[in-house]
Formats: C-alpha cells, structure tokens, sequence
C-alpha cells in the first residue's frame, strides 16, 4: 500500500529505530509524517523518549 | 590500591540501581554488581589511562547483566510477543488513531527535572517482564536489536515487536501520568 495507516505508521516509526528501513518505507513514512500530526507526534515522543533513557542510564539528574 | 577500592566502590549504589532496572530482580543485580566489583578490582591495570570510572565499570556490568540475562533466557524463554491487544486499543479498524497523541510541549525541559525520571521508572515498572527487559538491553544499555534477540531467543520481527510494544506503552504512561497532569 502506497497509503500506509497511522497503525503501520507507527510501527515503522518504531522499527526506525532499530534497523534502517527500505527506501520504499522510508518515502511511504515521508508522505504520511507530512500529513498526519498524530503520527508526527508520535515519531517525537519516540525519539524523545529514547534521549530520556539515555539521560537515565547517565545516572545525572 | 587502596584509593582505587574506595572509588570502585563509591559507584556500588550507581552500578546497583542500573543493574535493578535492567534485571528486576535484587538478587540478580547484587551478584552482577558484585562480580564486577570484583572483576574491577582485579583488572585495575587495564583501567590505568582510562578518564572515566564510571563509564569503565558500566562496560564491565553490561557484560555480567547480558550473561545474567543469557541464564534467565535459557530457563525460561520468552514466550511469542503478540500486540494485537495494544494495537486495538490504540487504533480504530481502519488503522487510524483512536486518541492521537498530543504535542507535548517543550518536552526537553522535563529532562531537567529529577521528577520526570521518577516517573519515567515507575513506567518501566509497569511494562511486562520481557518486553521491559528487551526496550532496556536497547535503550538503556545499547544493544544492537541483533544481540537482544539472540540473548532472549525471538526472532527479528518479534524483537521489533516487542520494543514497539514498550515504547507504544511508554508513551501512554508519561502521557496520563506526567505530560497531562
């Protein structure tokens, strides 16, 4: 599907993270991000959360 | 010697709560601090040189964690990760959000506050076992998704599964419980 969902969106988002996706997700992901704040939000909060855990790991706060 | 000991040991409480969070379980993580005490102690030659003690020490702590977490696997494997529940009950049938998230503002600014990683704790408490176990080896010590899932015996795809399945409730525990308050 060219038009992937917020569901699959959110997935990728995550996978994102973890392994460098396909050119092919990687545009679909462009084009959606583009126009979906929910997902937009989701992606930030994601990589927000993974400087948190990070800071965490730290041991400084 | 005897100056390296007391700064080897100064970070037992760092080494301990790092270890908890990783393991879950007091035992576990005391026997893992307590080997790379040991270890530290022993190998003060290789440390010579080095400006961090810290960062050496949570080197050596990873390794006794992964070999812990190795034995748990082995006696008990994960059982297949399924986010079928998760995934109803954040998207409607047609894949779209039932509540989309929300901008959090200025999100940054919570990472100054002792506070937020409270919060932040208690939200990994709540994950499940495994799936905390494998969003921490990830996040918290940096392991490459290929190691996680050798050392807990899942394939890729449920490995990714599992770290979107912590992340997913991560997000929905700071959202109710600290970006909304």
């Amino acid at each position: 599907m060219i038009f992937p969902s917020c569901k699959e969106v959110s997935h990728l988002v995550s996978q994102g993270l973890d392994r460098r996706l396909g050119f092919a997700d990687r545009v679909r992901l462009r084009v959606h991000l583009a126009i979906c704040d929910g997902c937009t939000n989701f992606k930030r909060q994601m990589e927000f959360l993974r400087r948190a855990v990070r800071k965490l790991e730290s041991g400084n706060f | 010697m005897e100056d390296f000991r007391k700064r080897v040991e100064a970070e037992r409480p760092y080494l301990l709560r790092y270890a908890g969070r990783q393991l879950r379980d007091r035992d576990a993580a005391e026997d893992a601090v307590q080997e790379t005490l040991l270890a530290a102690l022993a190998g003060e030659a290789a440390f010579a040189g080095r400006s961090n003690l810290r960062t050496w020490l949570t080197g050596i702590l990873k390794h006794k964690i992964i070999d812990a977490i190795r034995r748990a696997s082995r006696e008990s494997p994960a059982p297949d990760p399924d986010s079928a529940d998760l995934d109803a009950a954040l998207f409607d049938q047609s894949g779209h959000w039932v509540d989309p998230p929300p901008a959090w503002p200025d999100p940054d600014a919570s990472l100054e506050q002792s506070q937020f990683f409270a919060v932040l704790e208690q939200c990994l408490g709540r994950l499940p076992a495994k799936t905390a176990q494998a969003f921490l080896m990830r996040e918290h010590m940096g392991c490459e998704t290929g190691e996680i899932c050798k050392e807990l015996g899942l394939t890729a795809t449920h490995c990714w599964v599992l770290l979107y399945r912590a992340r997913a409730a991560l997000r929905e525990c700071l959202q109710a419980n600290w970006f909304q308050r």
